[in-house]
């Protein structure tokens, strides 16, 4: 089976200015989260999406469902985590208890604040994951890295045409993911904010789908600014 | 939903933009598109300025097939391989919906098909068989456009089918020519052309002729197939050759005005009737006459001359530059953005 887990969990605490997550926040006439679960909607090969909310956001996200995506089938809307991977498990949870996990199975994690993926994107994923077991969705670094250390002078400039900028999705294997989440040791768990990290960490191959300069993550209040100024104008 | 679309922003610079589409209707995911001429003029910036100008940025790309990925009603399953249809009627004024000032068509005024997802509205997707070329059947559009016009053609033409004379050994040429020969058996197809490379493709055709040897011949009815500024010559030959109450079938796109010999038009009875684009039952007649011979799929994939792979806007740059530099044959473009 394959499964769509839209992380949005977080609070938003880089957003400033509103005690609303930023997931929830409109971009051109619905919430940002509302275009995000639209994307997975209309992809059959996903058989179930699960959206990961905080716990006093749970009924607002399926009252927002019931309005903008009625005659959609199979969202279902849990408790996020603490941490990104403690949302990604409780999602792997969740599928364990309801399906059972098969050595097939895979699912796509996806940041809710990322409403501009393509359907491409998604399908790329969903191949990768399927073929490799892990991918992640990047773009070529435009910007040049700098490394410091110590935040006051340069430790070094690498290569840039090795170096990509993560985005989402990020799909995986799911039993693999299980397991390999299993495996850390509680400082592991700590440092290892990113999914795609554990499996670098133990040695695993991660895969890279082609990501879009276009699907921005919404961070800043500048981001959303900017991506309803974007909607605007074809509105206009 | 969100959509991403490609677009053409100015002459040689396409971009992304952000567009939002509604969940109903069907949605599509382009898979192969196929560069019309009309693309290239925009993409050429050989537009006159103030189309540019009221027109860009648009996506390009009218002739193109794609998989259904989601429709709302249920009259296409998702995986579906369907053919687009560009042209958007929104109301039935009696004219064919091609021709009416209520109809939008995609890749001019509009946007094209380069674009993540398509929404379309249930009557503008025609299903295709799972085995037809992919590649051919990028382009359906522009063999509907000739299915229009003799289908046209024949409500018209009151005297003998007997010599059906084709002009220009283009794209338009080629498949216009094949289509008579199909539905027209009995008849002669005899193509004019300037080139004989191209004219060496049209084996199918009863006679072929270069244009500047043409001696003692005779046609019942023409179909010009030219376009630019050779539209002039090509409908001069017309009329000089064809026999009395032929019917002249324009199909050739110019962007001058071209002067007609009038005189003899009246003379001889001459009826000239223009062809542009074509709407939902044209789609559906070639693709009921692509399942029946499946044969044609050979013949009209001849006229591929290259096959990109677009995997990025530099990719759909590339593609446009070396389909101008071919001076003949389709150029289909396998989407991957």
């Amino acid at each position: 089976m394959i499964f769509a887990a839209i992380l949005a969990g977080g609070i938003g605490s880089r957003m400033g200015g509103t005690d609303t997550p930023k997931q929830f926040l409109t971009l051109g006439d619905k919430p940002v989260i509302v275009h995000t679960i639209e994307k997975f909607v209309i992809n059959s090969n996903i058989d179930q999406i699960i959206v990961l909310t905080p716990k006093n956001f749970i009924n607002h996200t399926n009252h927002l469902i019931e309005k903008y995506i009625p005659d959609y089938r199979d969202v279902v809307v849990i408790e996020g985590g603490q941490t990104r991977n403690d949302t990604i498990l409780n999602s792997i949870n969740y599928i364990k208890e309801n399906h059972g996990i098969d050595d097939e199975s895979i699912i796509i994690t996806h940041d809710s604040v990322r409403p501009f993926l393509t359907h491409r994107i998604i399908e790329d994923n969903i191949r990768a994951a399927k073929r490799y077991g892990a991918c992640d969705t990047v773009i070529p670094a435009t910007d040049t890295i700098v490394e410091s250390i110590n935040g006051t002078t340069i430790e070094s400039i690498p290569v840039r045409d090795y170096y990509y900028q993560g985005q989402t999705p990020q799909s995986f294997n799911i039993k693999k993911l299980f397991n390999l989440i299993n495996s850390l040791t509680e400082e592991e768990s700590n440092i290892l904010t990113d999914a795609c990290k554990i499996f670098t960490l133990k040695d695993e191959d991660v895969y890279l789908v082609e990501g879009e300069v276009t699907n921005i993550k919404i961070t800043y209040p500048y981001d959303l600014k900017l991506a309803n100024t974007i909607l605007e104008d074809i509105h206009d | 939903m969100i959509n991403i679309v490609y677009r053409l922003k100015s002459p040689k610079f396409f971009e992304e933009a952000i567009d939002e589409v509604e969940l109903d209707g069907v949605i599509v995911r382009p898979t192969h598109l196929s560069i019309c001429q009309a693309d290239q003029r925009y993409y050429q910036g050989s537009r006159p300025a103030e189309v540019l100008d009221e027109k860009l940025p648009m996506a390009l790309i009218h002739e193109a097939i794609g998989e259904v990925v989601f429709d709302g009603e249920g009259n296409f399953e998702a995986g579906d391989k369907v053919v687009m249809i560009p042209n958007t009627p929104f109301k039935d004024d009696g004219y064919l919906p091609n021709y009416s000032y209520n109809s939008k068509f995609r890749g001019s005024g509009f946007d094209g098909f380069t674009s993540d997802l398509v929404n379309l509205d249930s009557d503008r997707v025609i299903k295709i068989p799972d085995d037809f070329n992919l590649n051919v059947s990028a382009f359906i559009e522009l063999i509907s456009v000739a299915y229009q016009g003799i289908n046209k053609f024949k409500q018209i033409a009151v005297t003998s089918k007997d010599a059906l004379g084709v002009w220009g050994d283009g794209n338009l040429g080629f498949i216009t020519s094949l289509l008579l020969k199909e539905i027209f058996p009995e008849s002669k197809v005899i193509v004019f052309g300037k080139h004989r490379e191209n004219l060496n493709l049209f084996s199918f055709a009863d006679e072929i002729y270069r244009i500047h040897d043409v001696r003692d011949i005779e046609i019942d009815h023409a179909f010009e197939c030219v376009g630019s500024s050779a539209s002039q010559s090509a409908i001069e030959q017309i009329i000089d050759i064809i026999n009395p109450q032929g019917t002249i079938n324009l199909f050739g796109v110019s962007e001058y005005p071209v002067p007609i010999n009038t005189r003899m038009v009246l003379e001889k009875g001459l009826t000239i009737q223009g062809n542009s684009r074509s709407d939902r039952e044209d789609f559906i007649g070639v693709v009921e006459i692509l399942k029946q011979n499946p044969q044609l799929f050979e013949y009209l994939e001849k006229l591929i001359t290259d096959v990109c792979e677009i995997n990025s806007l530099n990719d759909l740059k590339e593609s446009f530059d070396k389909d101008y530099v071919s001076k003949f044959g389709k150029t289909i473009l396998k989407w991957n953005i």
